[in-house]
C-alpha cells in the first residue's frame, strides 16, 4: 500500500478509524480501495446469478450485457431437471446432518475425556490426534480405499459418513480447548452428589458447550457440504452423488449452455450462502479461535 | 458400568478406593474417547502405516502383492510425470502462498481500524465458505477466452489481449493460483485481523510520538508482533497449497497437456486411473515427505524471525 507521505502525526482515536483533518481523505481513499476489493470478492457470485437469469444468446454478448432482459427464470427448473440435482441435494443434506451430529457427539465425548479425565496415556493419545491433523488426506487415500473395499463400503454413503462421524481431530482439539476453560468446581459439586462421568458430561459439560458446538457445527456442515475429493474417490453411481460431484458432472455436460450451468452453480451454492449469512459471526469467531491456537 | 466409589466406606479403604477410582476413570475415558479413537486407528493410523508399506510393493489392486523395496521410489524419481507434478505444485505454491499472505495482510491492515469493518469482512469472507467445485465452475466461465468477462473488459478498455488463461500451458497454473488467492483471501484476512487486535494501541502511539513514520511503525512494531500469526499462516498455507487438486481437476482436468497436473493429480491418476497402487503410494509418500520437510524447515527457521511475547 502506497502509504509514503503521512502528513502529520495525528493521533488515532480509538475505536473508529476517524482521523481529524487531512487524513479524512486517506480514510475515504481506503474505503474506495476496500470497496473495489469487496466488489471483486463478490463479483463472481453476482455474475453467476446474473448469467443464470439470461437466455443463452445474452450470455456471450460482447461487450457483456449486465442485466438480463428478459429474465429467464426457467433456467432454474431446467437445470434441476437436466440432472438429478434434487437427489444430490437430498444426499448432501442427509450426509451432512448425520456427519455433523455424530461428530459433535463423539468429538465432544473425546474432548471431555482429554480435558477432564487423567487417564494413563492421555497425553500420548492426544498427541496422536494432533499429529494426524498434519497428515494430508491424499497420503492415506489408497489404503483407505482398500479398507472401504474390505468393508464393502465403496460406492455407498457409509464410506463418507462413517470416517467423517468417527474421526475429526480438529473438532476434538477445538472442543477440548473449550472444556478446559470450564471450572472444576462445577463438576466437583456433581461428584459429591454421586453423579457418574456420563452424567457430568451429559448434564453439565454438554449444555455449556452449546455455543462452541454451534460454531463448530456450522463449520462441519460447510466442510461436509463442500467435500469433493473423498466422494469423488468413493462414489461412482450418479444416484449417490453429492452436490459438488453432481455439479462437476453437470459442468462436463453443459459447458456449452453456460446459463444452465450458472443456474446449477447457484443452486449448489445456495445452502452455503444461507448457512454463511446466518452463522457468519460464529464462523469468524470459530476460525479466529482455531487460527490463534497455532501460536 | 456403575462401579463408582460408594461414599460411606471406611477410611481403611482409601487405597483401594483410589485404585477403583483410577480403573473406573480409565474405563470412562475409554468409553468417551472410544469412538474417535476407533476412527483414528481405522481411518488414519492404519491407512498411514499401510501407505508406507504399499509404497514398497508392486500391486495393481487385484493380483498378488509383491514386495519390491525401493523400486517404486526409484521409478518415481525417474518419472517425468512426477517432475511435472512437483514443478506445477511448486509453481502454484510460489504464487499462491506469498501472494495470498501479502494481499490478505494488506486488506486486514486496511480493515483494522475502519468503520464498516464487519460489513467488509462479510463480503471478503464469502468465497472461503464456497466449495471448490462451485468456485471453479464460476471461474471457468469468468476466465473463458472467448466471452470471459475479464478478458473481454481488459480488451475493450485497454486494448490489451490477455492470454487464454486456462488453455495456454504457460498461464494455467498462475491463473489457478490467482483464483486460489481470491478463494482464501478472507480466511487469511480474518486470522490477520485477530493478530492485529493483539498489537497494543499504546505501542503504536508511543512509536508515533517518537516520530516514527508509518513504514517504520509497521516494520518495527506491527510486523514483529504479528510474526506468530504470519508463521502460522505460512505453515498452514504451504500444507494446503501442496494439496491443490480440486480446481485443476474441475477446471482443466490437469491440462492443457499436463500443464496443471499437480502432485495430488499424480497420486490420483496412478491409483484410480492406472490402478498402480504401489506407485501411487510411493508418490503419496513423497508428497508427505516434501510437506514434512518444508514444515520442519519452517519450524526450524521460525527461531530467526518469529517473536513471541513472553
Amino acid at each position: 500500500m502506497a502509504s509514503t507521505t503521512v502528513p502529520t502525526r495525528t493521533r488515532v482515536r480509538r475505536g473508529t478509524g476517524e482521523k481529524p483533518g487531512a487524513s479524512r481523505v486517506q480514510t475515504i481513499i481506503l474505503h474506495i480501495i476496500l470497496s473495489i476489493g469487496a466488489f471483486m470478492m463478490v463479483f463472481p457470485f453476482v455474475w453467476m446469478i446474473l448469467t443464470s437469469l439470461k437466455d443463452l444468446s445474452q450470455a456471450f454478448i460482447i461487450p457483456p450485457k449486465w442485466i438480463p432482459d428478459p429474465v429467464v427464470w426457467s433456467n432454474y427448473p431446467a437445470s434441476l431437471q437436466a440432472l438429478p440435482f434434487g437427489r444430490a441435494y437430498f444426499n448432501s443434506f442427509y450426509i451432512s446432518f448425520i456427519v455433523v451430529g455424530m461428530t459433535l457427539l463423539t468429538a465432544s465425548m473425546a474432548a471431555y475425556a482429554f480435558a477432564k479425565i487423567r487417564f494413563p496415556g492421555h497425553e500420548i493419545v492426544f498427541l496422536l490426534f494432533l499429529a494426524t491433523m498434519m497428515v494430508p488426506g491424499q497420503v492415506t487415500i489408497i489404503p483407505l480405499y482398500l479398507i472401504m473395499q474390505q468393508l464393502g463400503w465403496v460406492n455407498t454413503h457409509l464410506s463418507i459418513i462413517v470416517p467423517g462421524a468417527l474421526f475429526n481431530a480438529f473438532a476434538v482439539f477445538l472442543l477440548r480447548q473449550f472444556i478446559r476453560g470450564i471450572p472444576k468446581e462445577l463438576e466437583e459439586a456433581a461428584i459429591v452428589d454421586g453423579a457418574n462421568r456420563w452424567r457430568i458430561y451429559w448434564s453439565i459439560i454438554l449444555p455449556l458447550l452449546v455455543p462452541a458446538m454451534s460454531a463448530l457445527g456450522i463449520f462441519l456442515f460447510l466442510g461436509s457440504w463442500n467435500q469433493y475429493f473423498i466422494p469423488l474417490i468413493f462414489l461412482s453411481d450418479p444416484n449417490l452423488f453429492t452436490v459438488p460431484l453432481m455439479l462437476d458432472q453437470f459442468k462436463g455436460q453443459y459447458t456449452v449452455d453456460w446459463t444452465l450451468l450458472m443456474a446449477g452453480s447457484a443452486i449448489a451454492v445456495l445452502p452455503v450462502l444461507v448457512v454463511y449469512l446466518i452463522g457468519q459471526r460464529k464462523i469468524i469467531e470459530g476460525i479466529t479461535l482455531t487460527g490463534l491456537t497455532g501460536r | 458400568m456403575a462401579t463408582t466409589t460408594t461414599p460411606n466406606v471406611g477410611t481403611a479403604m482409601t487405597g483401594r478406593r483410589r485404585m477403583n477410582r483410577q480403573t473406573s476413570d480409565l474405563l470412562w475415558a475409554l468409553l468417551f474417547v472410544g469412538p474417535q479413537l476407533l476412527g483414528l486407528i481405522v481411518f488414519s493410523l492404519i491407512p498411514l502405516i499401510s501407505a508406507f508399506y504399499l509404497s514398497l510393493t508392486n500391486w495393481d489392486g487385484f493380483g498378488s502383492r509383491t514386495f519390491i523395496g525401493m523400486q517404486n521410489f526409484i521409478e518415481q524419481f525417474q518419472s517425468p510425470d512426477l517432475r511435472i507434478a512437483l514443478w506445477n505444485t511448486l509453481l502454484y505454491t510460489l504464487i499462491a502462498v506469498p501472494g495470498g499472505l501479502m494481499l490478505s495482510l494488506l486488506v486486514a491492515m486496511g480493515l483494522n481500524n475502519i468503520a464498516g469493518k464487519t460489513f467488509y469482512r462479510l463480503l471478503y469472507f464469502l468465497p472461503v465458505v464456497t466449495g471448490s467445485v462451485a468456485v471453479s465452475v464460476v471461474w471457468l466461465y469468468l476466465l473463458n477466452d472467448d466471452f470471459g468477462i475479464i478478458n473481454t473488459y481488459v480488451q475493450s478498455w485497454f486494448g490489451i489481449d490477455l492470454p487464454s488463461w486456462l488453455t495456454d500451458s504457460r498461464f494455467v497454473v498462475p491463473a489457478i493460483a490467482v483464483m486460489g488467492i481470491w478463494w482464501g483471501l478472507g480466511y487469511n484476512m480474518v486470522i490477520f485481523l485477530a493478530g492485529l487486535q493483539n498489537v497494543p494501541t499504546s505501542l503504536l502511539e508511543a512509536a508515533q510520538i517518537d516520530g516514527a513514520n508509518k513504514w517504520h511503525i509497521f516494520k518495527s512494531v506491527t510486523l514483529p508482533l504479528l510474526s506468530p500469526t504470519i508463521f502460522f499462516l505460512t505453515v498452514t498455507s504451504f500444507i494446503g497449497s501442496f494439496q491443490v487438486f480440486d480446481q485443476s481437476n474441475v477446471m482443466t482436468g490437469g491440462g492443457p497437456g499436463k500443464a496443471s497436473y499437480t502432485m495430488v493429480f499424480h497420486i490420483y491418476t496412478l491409483a484410480f486411473k492406472d490402478f498402480t497402487f504401489g506407485k501411487s503410494s510411493a508418490a503419496a509418500v513423497i508428497l508427505f515427505l516434501v510437506i514434512m520437510l518444508v514444515t520442519i524447515f519452517q519450524l526450524y527457521a521460525q527461531r530467526r524471525w518469529v517473536h513471541y511475547e513472553d
